[in-house]
């Protein structure tokens, strides 16, 4: 669905990336892997055009998206919810929702979508006048992958999703994306949370300084001693 | 100060603070989508005002007609001042845009200079705004009535779009988070060419009435203008629509009042209003309705 070969990004004479390659199959949930600064935000960003690549090709559904500007590759089906959830503190929580069905004009449409985000999170539904600043941080992510979802994705890039939430909460992000990708959104999903992420992917890829030096089933890199050593603790099991 | 001739000053200072008002939401609305002053604003006061001038004197066009092709041509404008000076440049740093809104300040009052003869014209008042309502001792003129009136309706129609519309919601979008904004797939560009033509439309309608009240059109006729309106969004809250409306109603209301007051500090009336902006930036810089910025 996604294929990404030798991506080649510098910001100020650092490169970035150095000739990433790598493949998102339709329907599942692929997540990439790395430590701080191995450039996986950076990877997501060029995807939906927010970097400019110097080198390299993206394809999306086989059309070419390399450097497109973001609102038309997101017109694309290509949904991208960024790290830190970026809800818009100042408009309500459905007005939030509404930025994300920007160009579904269809009065029935948009109740059907409405409907669809407020079945899976009925949270956003009690509090849909709220301002989404008010919503604790776990709130805010069902509010962020919401409103993603009323852009009717079909592909879903989400940038460490788990990130400062707790416990409790984490699992139940997981739980979701599992959900969204047996509805038939294939999922490319950014976690410092190897462990979680290992758990639900079906493919896994890991990013080491700008260059992709290992990928595979989930389950296979969740036991791949590399990967337990320098992503899972390092704790033997 | 008495009873009838205090409410004579609030009527004229109500009228002036609605023109304030109606330029100063244009800076407040730019300032909160792009954080730049645009210094070309107050100029598009002049714009508006030849082109009005031109419509019914040159062409003798009806007074509705030339006032909407003011209001129309001055948003388009607005639109291409946008897109040819201060597009190329979004990414650099804000300094460069805010000097570039100078020059094209000065870009638009000298082109008006050499085209059209600094020798102010006189723009002729229509009959429907002469003449004045009397109650009581204070009399009320029929301009200052159509000034409020408009304003009043200008400024609902604004605030209801800010608030209502789909354009309007990522207007306030685009204020906190212009790339989450891209991600949705909004085409930035678009909002941001609506909250200069909308900004542009209600200073060329402040522009038509200026000149009803003051009828003299010239080109640095926007300067002084421009600058009070200004202070009004910065007194208001800079970012915030019914701050921008509120700053211009609170200068207009000084100005006079000071001056009815103190007949002898006539001379000074300009300086309130820089005198007001000095105490609102030391005592509450972010404006009576602005709020704090996460910057």
């Amino acid at each position: 669905m996604l294929q990404i070969e030798d991506l080649q990004v510098s910001y100020g004479g650092i490169r970035a990336l150095k000739g990433v390659s790598l493949e998102v199959g339709a329907k599942e949930i692929v997540t990439l892997l790395g430590s701080n600064g191995a450039g996986k935000s950076t990877t997501v960003r060029v995807i939906s055009g927010l970097v400019i690549a110097q080198a390299g090709n993206i394809r999306f559904e086989g059309k070419n998206i390399k450097n497109l500007p973001p609102h038309k590759i997101q017109r694309h089906g290509l949904v991208h919810i960024p790290e830190g959830r970026k809800v818009f503190a100042n408009l309500t929580i459905k007005e939030n929702l509404l930025m994300g069905a920007y160009y579904t004009r269809a009065k029935s449409e948009l109740s059907r979508l409405f409907d669809r985000v407020y079945d899976t999170f009925p949270i956003l539904s009690s509090r849909s006048q709220q301002l989404a600043g008010t919503l604790s941080g776990g709130e805010q992510q069902m509010l962020a992958i919401g409103r993603a979802l009323m852009s009717k994705p079909r592909l879903l890039i989400m940038d460490e999703p788990s990130l400062g939430l707790a416990p409790m909460v984490v699992a139940d992000v997981f739980r979701i994306v599992e959900k969204i990708r047996d509805e038939g959104v294939t999922i490319f999903l950014i976690e410092q949370n190897a462990n979680a992420a290992l758990r639900i992917a079906n493919y896994a890829f890991l990013l080491e300084n700008g260059v992709i030096s290992l990928e595979g089933p989930g389950y296979e890199l969740l036991t791949n001693p590399k990967v337990k050593q320098a992503y899972l603790g390092g704790v033997s099991e | 100060m008495d009873y009838s001739f205090a409410l004579q000053q609030l009527v004229y200072g109500l009228t002036v603070g609605c023109l304030y008002g109606l330029l100063a939401i244009g800076y407040s609305m730019v300032y909160g989508v792009l954080r730049l002053i645009n210094f070309a604003h107050g100029d598009l006061l002049m714009v508006s005002a030849y082109i009005g001038f031109f419509g019914i004197v040159i062409f003798h066009l009806p007074w509705p007609v030339s006032f909407a092709g003011a209001i129309a041509l001055t948003a388009l404008l607005g639109i291409l001042i946008d897109r040819g000076a201060y597009k190329p440049i979004r990414k650099s740093p804000r300094i460069n845009a805010l000097i570039t809104a100078i020059g094209v300040s000065f870009l638009l009052e000298n082109v008006a200079l050499v085209t059209i003869g600094g020798r102010p014209k006189s723009f002729p008042t229509p009959g429907f705004v002469s003449g004045a309502i009397v109650v009581g001792d204070v009399s009320i003129p029929t301009l200052s009535v159509w000034v409020f009136v408009v304003t009043v309706v200008l400024l609902t129609l604004c605030m209801a779009v800010v608030k209502k519309t789909r354009i309007g919601i990522a207007m306030r979008a685009l204020s906190r988070d212009m790339e989450t904004v891209m991600l949705m797939g909004v085409d930035k560009d678009r909002v941001i060419s609506f909250t200069f033509a909308l900004g542009s439309a209600l200073a060329a309608a402040g522009g038509i009435m200026w000149c009803m009240k003051y009828p003299a059109v010239e080109p640095f006729m926007g300067v002084i203008p421009g600058l009070k309106a200004f202070v009004a969004a910065v007194l208001g809250g800079i970012g915030s629509i019914s701050g921008a409306a509120m700053g211009g109603m609170i200068l207009g209301l000084a100005e006079v009042f000071i001056v009815a007051v103190q007949p002898e500090w006539s001379g000074y009336r300009d300086a309130v209003a820089f005198f007001l902006m000095i105490v609102i930036l030391l005592t509450r810089p972010t404006g009576i309705m602005g709020e704090r910025l996460p910057d």
